[in-house]
């Protein structure tokens, strides 16, 4: 057994950022006649390598469009790197973007069965966790109206219910915890101590030092795409708040 | 193998999203289901009512000739454009979370396959009205199906691929595939067309699930070998190279919905 949850080695993404689309033949046409396919590339990660062990709350540092979030996805299998290669160990729980893959014209009921089938859960597991997803939730006298009509903080809500109801091995979060209303939170900030306290890794990401400080142990600070430091939380923060 | 594991583990996700589109499909009407088999009738009872008099003499049982073909290629059409949109219509979805890709087409492909079930009833009903035949070859039935399920699954896949690179594929497609209608033989007979055409319709692959389907439910006799095995060879042959194409581009999706 290997003791480390993610293990990063070599990865670089690359994104074409076609300045101007080419989303149709004709264009497409025009510019392969002209030779002239205009692809910026643009690195978003370039050769970043580290490791997360087993039971870390680990963060990822970075101002905006630093490739915070591009890193996430990698590692939870939303982008293929363009090189190198990420190894990850155990289950993962995205809470990248919450209640991704809900439909609005579907009701609270019909959507957990959805998005738990999204994340990858049965059905009748998602039967047995019904009751507990309602009542950490709080949306009972609400399981049948269609989502279009729920707020955006009931929407989040419901999100983070279904995502957070199985231990999950490695639980990913991308700056979500700023939704909801306050006791919401801090139930939040509650359920992810409670995992991370059964063994469960945590990575996360984040702008805001003072949550990072107040969760994680250890950071990666990343600068551009690439990687300026990684080690003990307070090292790193204050490398990047002097940066 | 891993293939298999991951696919056994979303089927989950696939019956959900079947589920999602069937639902969301009659929300809100008053007769909700009632329409994929209303559907059908009604658009028979308009085509009959103007091309039964033309081909009176060439078509015995006209209301079930064109109805059999009609439930096959609607089938067919659906399928194929809801496939072809489906990539592009979860980009939202493709972008936040890992799921396998193939679902989105997949899924609408058989929750179209599912109208088709019920069209068949309308099908049924019609048989039983007009006093057709009806013997033990129409138990076949499924096997038609089987080979126009399959054919869609794969050119839904491949149009699904071509519509995240090329938007003008979605405007195209709704042109070819009325040409395509009409080079079918839906509400004329074969032979009320001239040689050329005939050629091209004999090179039409749903021309043979057509007519596959037409003699089990219609003439009540089994269809030959010869029809069966084209059909099976167009059938894997869309599946092999619509998973073909689709594998080789997934990963590029996510950069381009």
């Amino acid at each position: 057994m290997t003791k480390n949850a993610v293990e990063v080695s070599g990865v670089s993404m690359r994104f074409n950022l076609a300045r101007e689309r080419v989303d149709s033949l004709k264009e497409y046409m025009i510019r392969a006649l002209k030779k002239n396919m205009n692809y910026d590339e643009f690195y978003a990660l370039k050769d970043v390598s580290f490791k997360i062990q087993k039971g870390d709350s680990f963060a990822i540092i970075g101002s905006n469009g630093s490739g915070k979030s591009t890193l996430l996805k990698i590692i939870s299998g939303i982008f293929k790197p363009t090189t190198g290669k990420v190894e990850v160990n155990g289950s993962i729980a995205p809470l990248i973007e919450l209640g991704a893959g809900f439909d609005m014209e579907l009701t609270a009921r019909e959507n957990i069965f959805l998005n738990g089938a999204v994340l990858g859960y049965s059905k009748k597991f998602i039967l047995e966790k019904y009751d507990e997803i309602i009542s950490f939730s709080e949306l009972h006298n609400f399981v049948d109206v269609p989502l279009k009509n729920f707020s955006s903080g009931m929407v989040a809500r419901l999100g983070f219910s279904i995502a957070t109801m199985v231990q999950p091995d490695i639980l990913i979060v991308d700056e979500i915890l700023s939704v909801g209303d306050y006791s919401f939170q801090e139930k939040c900030e509650k359920r992810m101590k409670e995992m991370t306290d059964n063994g469960t890794t945590l990575i996360l990401v984040s702008h805001s030092i003072e949550q990072v400080k107040k969760v994680c142990n250890n950071a990666v600070l990343i600068r551009e795409g690439e990687l300026v430091t990684i080690g003990p939380i307070e090292d790193v923060s204050n490398l990047y708040l002097n940066g | 193998m891993r293939f298999f594991k991951n696919f056994w583990k979303y089927k989950g996700l696939l019956t959900q999203f079947i589920i999602r589109d069937i639902k969301i499909k009659y929300r809100r009407s008053v007769l909700g289901y009632l329409w994929s088999l209303l559907n059908p009738l009604l658009m028979m009872i308009v085509l009959t009512a103007v091309f039964s008099s033309m081909f009176k003499f060439d078509i015995p049982n006209f209301p079930v000739y064109l109805l059999s073909g009609q439930v096959i290629f609607n089938f067919f059409a659906e399928a194929t454009t809801l496939s072809m949109n489906s990539i592009i219509g979860g980009g939202a979805l493709l972008r936040k979370v890992y799921i396998p890709k193939y679902i989105f087409p997949v899924s609408k492909v058989l929750s179209s396959f599912i109208t088709l079930l019920f069209s068949l009833l309308a099908l049924l009903i019609v048989i039983i009205v007009t006093k057709g035949n009806i013997s033990f070859v129409i138990l076949l039935f499924p096997l038609p199906l089987i080979y126009i399920l399959l054919f869609s699954i794969g050119v839904g896949l491949i149009l699904s691929v071509l519509a995240v690179y090329f938007r003008d594929t979605l405007h195209l497609y709704t042109v070819l595939l009325s040409a395509w209608m009409y080079l079918t033989p839906l509400f004329y007979p074969v032979s009320a067309v001239p040689d050329y055409v005939k050629s091209i319709i004999y090179s039409n692959p749903m021309y043979y699930f057509v007519e596959v389907f037409r003699d089990i439910v219609l003439y009540n006799q089994v269809p030959d070998f010869h029809t069966n095995l084209l059909c099976i060879i167009f059938s894997a042959g869309s599946i092999v190279l619509g998973l073909f194409v689709f594998y080789k581009n997934q990963n590029n999706f996510v950069l381009h919905v």
